[in-house]
C-alpha cells in the first residue's frame, strides 16, 4: 500500500473511485447508442476527406449535412461512404467533392453487402491510422533522442490571433524554458459547428484552431526543440462543438496535449450535455490512440464557485473524468486531470489548504500528469503581488510533483501576455523549481494538523457528493448546479439537434481500431 | 549605470507640492521618479541601452537609467529603467465624468428600493457578443459576489437574471423584453482589436432602432471600461475595475428614482 504524506485512507479513495465508476457507466450506457454530426465529420476526416467548397464550407460538413438533411445521420457516414466507394470506384475525397458539386447523391445508390462496404473503406482507414501511429512514434523518437524537460512541465500560452506571430512568441518561450506551448483559440470557436480551414492571421483573444495552423506550429516547435535540445509539446483545445474533429486533426498533425472535457463545455459554454458527452467519448478514444495527454477543466469551477468551500467538487469531478477517460481507453498516464490554486490570497493559511489539496490529488491520481492552474480570479492588476501569488503557486507545483504547471502571468486580467511577461513567469518558476527541488521528499505533515485535516475533509466531502450523484446520475447533477454553481438543463444548450440515435446500418470502425490501443 | 544612485548632491528643484504642477513621486517631492519596463526589438548590449535612454529622453525623462537588460530571444531585449519626468500636469484643472450616485451597501440599497421604488427592480445581465468570459458578470450578479461584495442575486429588492456568456445582442434584447427589464447590464472582458466597442455600439443601435433605448437603464462594465467610454458609446453608466455589485445596484436604484419609476421598464 502506498504511503500517504497527508494521511489519506486509500480504502476510502478506492471506494470513491468505485462510485465514480458507476456514475461513468451510466453515462456510457447512454453514449453508446448515439452519434452526432461532429462524430460523423470526424469519421470523414479519418477517411481522408479535407478541404472546403466554394462557400468555404468544410467538405466533412457538406457530407454530414447532406445525410442529416435527409434524416439519415443515424445510419452513419461509413455505411453510405463505403457503399459509394464500392459503387463508384472513387475515393472518399472524390466522392465528397462530387457531393458538393451536386453530381452525386450517395443516399440513392444501390446498396451492397455490409461485408463488402466495410472492406471498401479499409485502405482509407489504414492510411490515416498509419499516419497517426507514425506521428506518435515520431514524438516518442524525439523524446528518446533529444529528450524533454523535467516535470512539472512549464506550460505557457500564446494568443496573438495570427499563427505566424504565435510562432515567434512560441519559439521565444521555448528558448526561455517552456516545455508546452498552448495556442489559445479565438473567442467563440468552441461554439462553431465546423472547423475553419487554412492558415489564419485574425482572431480575438486567440488564434483559430485549424489543421494548417497545427501544422505550422508543429513545424516551428520541432525546429526550436532541436535547437534547445528538448522536445516541445504543442497544446490545443478539443472542446466545444467540434471536439472529436479537432482530436482527429491533432492526432494527424502531432499535437501532444489537448484540453478535452465535456463538463467544461456544458458548464462554461452552455453546450448541450448529451451532445458533448457523446462527442467526448470518441475524442478521447482518438486522443488515447494518438498518445495525446488530455487536460480536464475542473480548475475553472473555482473561478465561479468558492475555492475553499467547493474544493471537493473538483475532486469529485476528477474522479468522474478519470473513469470516463478509462472507458474510452485513455490510460491514466495521459490524464491531465485539472485543479487550481484559486483561494482568496487574503485567506489565513490559504497556502496550507492549497498545499494539502495538491498533495492529496497527487496521491489519489499517482500516474496522472496533473494539470495545475495558477491564480486568475484574484489577479487584480497589481502585477507585483500577482507575481508573488504565482510564486506561491509554483512552490506547491514543485513540492507536490504536479505534471503540467500552467504558468501564471503577473499581467493576468490586463492583457494577453507580452513576450517579457512570459520571460518573468518562466524565470519565477525555474528559480523555484531548482531552489526547492526536493522539498517534497524532505517535509512530512504532522498528525492532526491543518494540512492532513484539510485533505481528509475534501476527500470525505467529495465521496459524499459522489454517493449522492450515484442514484440520480451525472445529467441530473448538472441540472442541479452541483459543479461551479452553474445549472444546465439536459435538453438545453447548444448542439442538441446534431445528436442522432444509431440506426441499423451504423458502424464506426475507428472505435475498434483505436480504443485502448497504440 | 550609477548616475543618480545614492547621490549626495543637493537637489536643485523646488520640493514643495504645487497641485498645479504635479509630477511622479519617488522618495522626494517633485523628484519625478518613474520606473518602466519594456522590450526593444534589438539584441542586448550597449546599443540597446543607449536606444532605451534616447527613448526615455524623448518621453520627457531626465537622467535615464537602464538598470537591467536581458535578451529574451534572439533580437529582443527586455529592460528595466528609471528616469525623472520633466512633464507636469495641473491637478486643479482635472474633470473626470463619474457615475453620479452614492454607493450604499446591500441592506441600505434594499431599504432605499423599498421606500423609493416600491417594487423589485429587474436587472438582466450578460457577457454579450462572442465574449466567452463570465467572470465579470458573475462577480456583479452571482449570489456570492466578489471580494466581499454580495452580488445582485442576493438583493431582496432586485430580480437578477444572469444570461451567461456569448449572448447575441438580439437574444439579449428579446430576453430583456420578456423579463420586463428595468436595467440591462453588459459585461465585456475581451477587448482585443476593440471588438467590445463594435459589439457595445451594435446593442445601442439595435435598442434605438426598436425605440427601446430610453425605456431602460443601460449599463456596461469590464476591466477596460470607463464611465467616460460608456457615455461616449451611448450607455447611461460604465463600471470599470474596482467597482462592485453595490456600486451598480446603488446607481440603478437612484437613477430609477431620478427618472421617475413609472418611466422605466420594458
Amino acid at each position: 500500500m502506498q504511503q500517504s504524506k497527508v494521511g489519506l485512507d486509500f480504502e476510502k479513495v478506492e471506494h470513491a473511485r468505485g462510485v465514480a465508476r458507476k456514475i461513468a457507466d451510466q453515462v456510457q450506457d447512454f453514449v453508446g447508442n448515439y452519434t452526432t454530426v461532429a462524430v460523423e465529420r470526424t469519421i470523414c476526416r479519418l477517411l481522408g476527406i479535407d478541404g472546403i467548397d466554394a462557400n468555404e464550407v468544410p467538405l466533412p460538413n457538406v457530407v454530414v449535412d447532406e445525410l442529416k438533411s435527409k434524416g439519415l445521420l443515424g445510419q452513419g457516414v461509413c455505411f453510405f461512404m463505403g457503399n459509394a466507394v464500392l459503387e463508384t470506384g472513387k475515393s472518399p475525397q472524390e466522392i465528397a467533392e462530387a457531393i458538393t458539386a451536386g453530381k452525386l447523391d450517395i443516399t440513392k445508390l444501390p446498396v451492397h453487402k455490409m461485408e463488402d462496404i466495410r472492406k471498401a473503406l479499409q485502405p482509407y482507414i489504414d492510411a490515416n491510422v498509419a499516419r497517426i501511429r507514425a506521428r506518435r512514434q515520431r514524438r516518442e523518437h524525439y523524446i528518446e533522442t533529444i529528450g524533454e524537460g523535467s516535470k512539472p512541465y512549464l506550460y505557457i500560452i500564446v494568443a496573438t490571433g495570427n499563427i505566424y506571430e504565435d510562432v515567434v512568441q512560441a519559439q521565444a518561450g521555448a528558448r526561455q524554458g517552456a516545455d508546452i506551448i498552448a495556442v489559445i483559440r479565438t473567442t467563440g470557436q468552441s461554439l462553431l459547428d465546423y472547423v475553419p480551414y487554412g492558415a489564419t492571421t485574425e482572431g480575438f483573444g486567440g488564434t483559430f484552431a485549424t489543421q494548417e495552423n497545427f501544422r505550422i506550429m508543429r513545424k516551428a516547435l520541432d525546429e526550436v526543440g532541436e535547437e534547445v535540445g528538448r522536445y516541445i509539446r504543442l497544446c490545443n483545445y478539443c472542446s466545444g462543438l467540434c471536439m472529436p474533429e479537432i482530436a482527429a486533426m491533432g492526432a494527424l498533425e502531432g499535437l501532444d496535449v489537448m484540453l478535452n472535457d465535456a463538463l467544461y463545455g456544458i458548464l462554461f459554454r452552455d453546450i448541450n450535455m448529451q451532445r458533448t458527452l457523446i462527442d467526448q467519448y470518441f475524442s478521447r478514444i482518438i486522443n488515447g490512440f494518438a498518445g495525446v495527454v488530455i487536460n480536464t477543466g475542473e480548475d475553472n469551477y473555482l473561478t465561479t464557485a468558492d475555492a475553499f468551500e467547493e474544493a471537493h467538487t473538483v475532486l469529485a469531478s476528477d474522479f468522474i473524468n478519470e473513469q470516463l477517460a478509462l472507458l474510452a481507453g485513455l490510460p491514466e498516464e495521459q490524464q491531465g486531470l485539472g485543479h487550481a490554486f484559486e483561494m482568496d490570497p487574503m485567506l489565513e493559511n490559504g497556502f496550507l489548504y492549497e498545499l494539502a489539496q495538491a498533495q492529496m490529488l497527487r496521491e489519489i491520481f499517482p500516474k496522472a500528469p496533473l494539470k495545475y492552474m495558477p491564480p486568475t480570479k484574484f489577479m487584480t492588476g497589481n502585477i507585483f503581488r500577482g507575481h508573488i501569488q504565482d510564486a506561491l503557486f509554483n512552490i506547491i507545483g514543485q513540492w507536490t510533483h504536479q505534471g503540467l504547471q500552467l504558468l501564471g502571468m503577473p499581467t493576468e486580467a490586463i492583457h494577453t501576455p507580452f513576450m517579457s511577461d512570459r520571460y518573468l513567469s518562466i524565470e519565477n518558476a525555474k528559480y523555484i523549481f531548482n531552489n526547492m527541488k526536493d522539498i517534497g521528499e524532505e517535509v512530512e505533515f504532522k498528525e492532526n494538523g491543518i494540512i492532513r485535516n484539510r485533505a481528509k475533509k475534501v476527500l470525505d466531502d467529495a465521496t459524499k457528493l459522489l454517493e449522492a450523484m450515484e442514484s440520480e446520475g451525472l445529467f441530473t447533477a448538472l441540472e442541479k448546479g452541483i459543479f461551479a454553481d452553474v445549472k444546465r438543463p439536459k435538453n438545453g444548450g447548444k448542439g442538441l439537434d446534431g445528436v442522432s440515435l444509431k440506426a441499423e446500418n451504423y458502424f464506426n470502425p475507428f472505435v475498434e481500431i483505436m480504443k485502448g490501443k497504440k | 549605470m550609477s548616475e543618480g544612485l545614492y547621490s549626495m548632491e543637493a537637489k536643485d528643484y523646488d520640493k514643495t507640492l504645487d497641485l498645479t504642477k504635479i509630477k511622479p513621486y519617488g522618495d522626494t517631492m517633485n523628484d519625478g521618479k518613474v520606473q518602466l519596463s519594456f522590450t526593444l526589438p534589438v539584441p542586448a548590449g550597449a546599443e540597446a541601452e543607449e536606444a532605451a535612454k534616447q527613448l526615455l529622453k524623448k518621453m520627457g525623462f531626465e537622467n535615464p537609467l537602464v538598470v537591467y537588460q536581458k535578451e529574451l530571444t534572439e533580437g529582443f531585449c527586455f529592460m528595466n529603467c528609471y528616469g525623472s519626468l520633466t512633464h507636469t500636469v495641473d491637478y486643479t484643472n482635472i474633470h473626470v465624468p463619474k457615475v453620479e450616485s452614492t454607493t450604499m451597501d446591500m441592506h441600505e440599497c434594499d431599504d432605499f428600493i423599498r421606500e423609493h421604488v416600491g417594487r423589485k427592480i429587474v436587472c438582466v445581465g450578460a457577457s454579450t457578443g462572442t465574449d466567452a468570459h463570465t467572470v465579470g458578470i458573475d462577480a456583479i450578479m452571482n449570489m456570492k459576489g466578489y471580494a466581499g461584495h454580495y452580488g445582485l442575486e442576493r438583493y431582496d429588492m432586485i430580480d437578477a437574471y444572469n444570461l451567461g456568456s456569448q449572448v447575441p445582442n438580439e437574444d439579449f434584447i428579446a430576453k430583456g423584453i420578456e423579463l420586463h427589464a428595468d436595467a440591462l447590464l453588459v459585461s465585456q472582458t475581451v477587448t482585443q482589436k476593440d471588438v467590445h466597442i463594435k459589439n457595445m455600439t451594435e446593442l445601442v443601435e439595435m435598442l434605438e432602432a426598436e425605440g427601446l433605448r430610453d425605456k431602460m437603464i443601460l449599463i456596461c462594465g469590464g476591466p477596460r471600461i470607463s464611465h467616460e467610454l460608456a457615455k461616449e458609446l451611448g450607455y447611461d453608466a460604465g463600471f470599470g475595475a474596482n467597482t462592485y455589485a453595490d456600486d451598480v445596484a446603488s446607481y440603478v436604484a437612484q437613477e430609477m428614482v431620478k427618472r421617475g419609476v413609472q418611466n422605466v421598464g420594458l
